[in-house]
């Protein structure tokens, strides 16, 4: 089969995740595919009532991962060519979430836990005082800077599987982001963030097999974040801090 | 092994997680027959004649194996959570750990 001649066979997850089973369906193969335009090609022409998530199609907005070859991938930059199995795809909704319909889960405990991992601004001043400078090359800048290109898109929530054996476990992303909140000069409330993530299911959960850093599309690495988290609250403990 | 675990983090998990179960099974029975100098010193000679098998002597390498697999392992997580260092001095780090072992192993093997 040359790259744009031929059909795709390609078995796609339909119903709920206690009542559904795959569906398989043929997809004209097109030069330069990515798996989110295999999924519109059926979704098109098809079977319209397939149900998925994309919005931006430019791997910025995290809607459109999903269990891709058994590996949890960003859809809409993921190229057919490069995963696939012979000529076979698979496509299933993230794996660590209840499923909705079809492709689409419920996003709600993966976006809860950011929450609960106190992953929010507590701020140092108010819109009327001065911004106070902050460099680049500041080292707690520099930390954040490399937790910070995240897209909530939860690829490394499903790749975990710390997160599949305990519910509880506020995963990867949360846990990244308190993170870079934790090396924020502007953040007033790091001992909030400490207490938070310190609790069980946070980070010392973390049994460090990296699946978040090998699956993350951005190519960040929540597992150095969250090594950072467990250092600063042991720090913190021993200074006799939260 | 399903796919998301094929990547080298997950298998030096997957490989402290079994050394680390399988000599919490050998564990007892190592205690066990050390008790034995105490209790009953005769059958402890003939246990420790028995140990002189070749078999016995092969299931002691894979012992040693799981031992220093294990101690490494271990090692290695703590300087992946405990050092604040970047991947590319952990690369660094874990070579030069690499190559003393096999320097040092080989100097043992020579020894004995
Ligand atoms: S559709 Fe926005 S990241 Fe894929």
């Amino acid at each position: 089969m040359t790259a744009s001649t031929g059909m795709l066979e390609v078995s796609v997850w339909r119903g709920s995740a206690g009542d559904g089973q795959f569906q398989a369906f043929r997809v004209p193969v097109q030069e330069n595919q990515t798996i989110l335009d295999v999924v519109s090609w059926i979704q098109q022409n098809a079977d319209p009532t397939l149900s998925y998530r994309f919005a931006c199609r430019v791997g910025m907005c995290g809607s459109c991962a999903m269990m891709v070859n058994g590996l949890p991938r960003w859809t809409c930059r993921t190229h057919v060519q490069k995963v696939l199995n012979g000529n076979r795809l698979t496509v299933a909704p993230l794996r660590n979430l209840a499923v909705i319909k079809d492709l689409a889960t419920d996003m709600d405990p993966f976006f809860d836990k950011w929450v609960e991992a106190e992953g929010r601004h507590h701020p140092t001043a108010t819109r009327h005082d001065p911004m106070p400078p902050i460099t680049a090359d500041a080292p707690g800048r520099a930390e954040a800077d490399a937790a910070i290109e995240c897209i909530n898109c939860a690829v490394c929530y499903a790749g975990c599987d710390t997160v599949a054996g305990n519910p509880d476990y506020l995963g990867p992303a949360a846990l990244q982001r308190a993170w870079t909140l934790i090396n924020d000069a502007k953040e007033a409330d790091k001992g909030a963030i400490l207490t938070a993530v310190a609790q069980s299911g946070g980070c010392f959960n973390c049994h460090s097999q990296g699946s978040c850093t090998a699956h993350c599309p951005n190519e960040l690495d929540p597992m150095r974040s969250v090594a950072g988290l467990k250092r600063a609250t042991v720090l913190a403990a021993l200074k006799g801090g939260s | 092994m399903r796919g998301h675990r094929g990547h080298p983090l997950w298998l030096a998990y997957g490989l402290h997680r079994l050394s680390g179960l399988a000599l919490a099974l050998f564990l007892p029975a190592h205690f066990w027959v050390l008790s034995m100098a105490l209790s009953s010193p005769e059958r402890l000679d003939g246990f420790l004649h028995w140990a002189e098998a070749p078999l016995v002597k092969f299931a002691e390498f894979g012992l040693v194996f799981l031992l220093a697999v294990h101690a490494f392992g271990g090692l290695r997580l703590l300087a992946l959570e405990l050092l604040p260092w970047t991947p590319g001095q952990k690369t660094l780090a874990a070579g030069a750990v690499a190559g003393a072992v096999l320097v040092c192993g080989v100097f043992l093997l020579n020894a004995v």
